[in-house]
């Protein structure tokens, strides 16, 4: 056993760190936020240059990390500083898949993808699908040498900004069968794809996405027909640890400036801090950090394990953060008081962040039943 | 002890739907189901429809022009005014300021603001909190020095609650330095178009801006808007709380929302069928409408009790706590349920916004109200200052 960090990702958390202390203070932010992308441009291709999205990516699809370990050093940086840039959707989730699936031209994209010279979209959710990974009711018809999509997907994040969407639609099999679901690389201009788009409570833009009968080549498919429903799964098992080292990172900044706050604002003439009733939950809070940060460890660590132990620790990670994020958030902001719900205070897009993480690849509850599945599998 | 409604009861229940039917304009219910914000003409249009029945002060003793009903005739018309998405009635005049004048102002200041509270005339807001002065109100620092006829005014409060809308404002001021904080504080009365009075908008973490800064610069009241004896505002201060708090136990908005969280998760699909019908997400749901039963009927016992002629003391802050407990477990459920589509920022639901949101589910804004409705544990009293209250008076110290 060993809990350190290797000198390559103790490295690039020290300059991820500094650079978004430096870069991306809450009036920064806040000015993403209200801006019409929803993204800063500049931000990404300096985090693309200091080697962000490279860390993403294995060695053989040409980046130098891709494991457990390299999403957590990541993604708790940037839930540290509540990035909202679409570092999980280009890279993690549609970026992923490319590199997992891709034939040859396919994977041409991810050096690209490394630049930061493209932005992806994975459109997998639909309307009535809420967590389910394989429920996917939009088809794909094979027409000769061309496939035909059609269909509606929910809330795809990056979704405007993206040159290309990963679109997951059914060949074949009922609508919640793992077999029958395919992927295909759309290019955003292709014909019949209509973006709708809307900016999201804790920072980001999605939209709802429509294919009417979107006609691409066969030669679009990203890996076999009909037999993607376990890469999405394990993309998604990647996805759910950058999550959960995302929010863990938030959750160390809302602890901090609770910490801080309780130890500065005096009312009845004594830091407030020093009051019993704030000190024991401050020190609930701190006892609740270390079970999270514990079980974004098992999340990663088991990244790479078989599906069933995999996918078992990526649950309890996820069901875990759902609940502490829930405390960490709502007794940061009751500690503060009013202040912490006024936009221009940090914490105030830090606890959104937290709190939406639950609504991203299965909440508290969905895990809980997937935990059970698999502990019982 | 006899839970059933008299028939006397019933007839009011009747009356109460027969009005709500007629009376509640559509777009207004709409908004309310929406989740949308109001704007100051949709609150004003709803208070004058009250005003005319004679229900818009249903605390108000009837000498002053209210509708005096009893504890289960106000549980009635909660109930069914929640059923019915009626808005809430703005409660800074008609349930805050209003109990503090019959009780301590004088004949004339009565006979002159109470008229006006009713027929919307003016629109209070409530200058209490200042950034150094939260839940120790007591030492809040806006000062007000007599010269001749007049206060002058300075300082800063915040928190204000729907000030950009407000003409009056009722203040706590400090009148006396060099005693203790709580016998040097006096109740004003400030008209908001004042030279010197600044207001500012706070945009909370929703995106709204509900809440303000209230900045005084060399303000000049006249001393008839003094309430009461000079030094003596926080005893009606806290008389004033005291009324905040009855009806922050909000069972009716409880009541709504519950509504609101089973219809979402019936139209909201898990795993092929209704969210409701998945037994994880229906506990949750039971055990709060569990929660919510009893504190119904905890609500109406205090309540009772109180009209009967005593005061409602450490039970007002119970159901506070326990109050904003069950709302925020209810937000919270509604987040939930919503799944996926919590995710967008609704700014329809924000004053003077157009842009149309995906919302299959109906939902509304339900991520928004579970972070806005943070504010119910925090003001009012914050609900450790609640729990102070309680541990003080029943045990002492």
């Amino acid at each position: 056993m060993n809990f350190e960090l290797t000198e390559e990702r103790q490295m690039l958390q020290d300059s991820l760190r500094r650079f978004l202390r430096d870069r991306y203070d809450t009036a920064t932010r806040n000015k993403i936020l209200e801006s019409d992308s929803g993204l800063s441009e500049a931000i990404w291709s300096e985090l693309a240059e200091l080697g962000v999205i490279g860390a993403l990516f294995t060695e053989e699809q040409g980046g130098f990390g891709g494991k457990g370990f390299d999403i957590t050093t990541v993604f708790e940086e940037l839930g540290r500083a509540g990035v909202v840039e679409p570092f999980m959707e280009t890279a993690v989730l549609a970026g992923g898949l490319i590199a997992d699936l891709g034939n040859e031209e396919q994977q041409g994209h991810v050096e690209e993808i490394i630049s930061g010279a493209l932005q992806l979209a994975f459109a997998h959710g639909e309307p009535t699908s809420r967590y389910d990974l394989f429920r996917v009711s939009t088809t794909a018809t094979v027409k000769s040498d061309a496939v035909v999509l059609s269909g509606r997907k929910a809330v795809v994040l990056n979704a405007e900004a993206a040159d290309m969407l990963v679109v997951s639609a059914r060949e074949s099999g009922d609508v919640a069968d793992e077999d029958g679901i395919s992927l295909f690389l759309v290019p955003k201009d292709a014909k019949g794809l209509t973006v709708q788009g809307y900016a999201l409570l804790a920072g980001g833009r999605a939209a709802e996405v429509t294919l009417d009968d979107v006609t691409l080549p066969a030669s679009a498919r990203l890996g076999a027909a009909g037999k993607a429903a376990h890469a999405i799964e394990a993309r998604i098992a990647a996805a759910n640890v950058a999550q959960v080292s995302e929010t863990l990172g938030a959750m160390e900044t809302a602890t901090r400036l609770t910490k801080d706050y309780l130890g500065t604002r005096k009312q009845f003439g004594r830091p407030i801090g020093t009051f019993q009733a704030l000190a024991h939950r401050m020190s609930d809070m701190l006892i609740e950090m270390e079970q999270a940060r514990s079980a974004v460890i098992n999340a990663a660590g088991n990244l790479e394990s078989d599906r069933k132990v995999r996918e078992k620790h990526v649950s309890a990670a996820k069901n875990l953060m759902g609940r502490t994020g829930r405390l960490i958030a709502e007794d940061s902001i009751q500690m503060h008081g009013g202040i912490a719900m006024t936009q221009e205070y940090e914490l105030a897009h830090i606890a959104k962040r937290i709190v939406m993480a639950d609504h991203r690849f299965g909440d508290t509850d969905h895990h809980l039943e997937r935990f059970i599945a698999f502990s019982a599998a | 002890m006899d839970l059933s409604y008299t028939d006397e009861e019933k007839a009011f229940r009747e009356e109460v739907r027969t009005f709500l039917a007629e009376k509640l304009p559509e777009d207004l219910s709409a908004k309310i189901k929406g989740g949308k914000e109001l704007v100051k003409s949709d609150v004003e249009r709803w208070h004058a429809i009250l005003n005319e029945q004679g229900w818009l002060a249903p605390n108000w003793p009837k000498k002053f022009g209210g509708a005096e009903w009893n504890a289960v005739q106000k549980h009635i018309f909660e109930e069914e005014a929640a059923a019915h998405h009626a808005p809430r009635i703005v409660p800074f005049g008609l349930g805050m300021l209003a109990p503090v004048l019959q009780k301590f102002g004088s004949k004339e200041q009565q006979d002159y603001w109470l008229p006006r509270i009713l027929s919307g005339e003016d629109w209070w807001c409530q200058g209490y909190s200042e950034p150094g002065a939260g839940s120790d109100l007591a030492s809040l620092k806006t000062s007000a020095v007599r010269e001749g006829d007049h206060y002058i005014v300075n300082g800063q409060k915040t928190w204000t609650t729907l000030g950009q809308h407000a003409n009056m404002i009722f203040c706590l001021v400090r009148t006396d330095k060099d005693v203790k904080q709580q016998e040097g504080i006096s109740f004003l009365l400030i008209d908001m178009d004042t030279p010197g009075v600044e207001v500012r908008p706070i945009i909370l973490l929703d995106g709204g801006a509900e809440v303000n800064e209230v900045w005084f610069t060399d303000v000049k009241v006249p001393v008839e808007n003094l309430v009461g004896e000079e030094n003596k505002g926080w005893t009606y201060a806290k008389y004033l709380l005291t009324h905040e708090r009855t009806n922050i136990a909000g069972v009716g908005f409880s009541q709504a929302g519950l509504t609101a969280v089973k219809r979402i998760a019936k139209a909201e699909m898990a795993g092929g069928k209704p969210l409701i019908e998945n037994p994880h997400f229906a506990a949750r749901v039971a055990q709060v409408e569990i929660d919510l039963m009893a504190m119904s009927t905890t609500n109406l016992r205090i309540v009772s009790k109180a009209a009967a002629g005593t005061a409602p003391g450490v039970e007002s802050s119970m159901l506070k706590v326990k109050g904003t407990i069950i709302r925020q477990e209810i937000n919270d459920l509604a987040r939930r349920a919503a799944g996926v589509y919590a995710m967008p920022f609704a700014s329809e639901a924000i004053e003077g916004s157009n842009e149309a949101l995906p919302d299959p589910l109906a939902a509304g804004p339900v991520a928004a109200q579970y972070f806005n409705n943070r504010k119910l544990s925090i003001f009012g009293g914050s609900n450790e200052i609640q729990r102070g209250i309680i541990a003080k008076v029943t045990m002492g110290g």
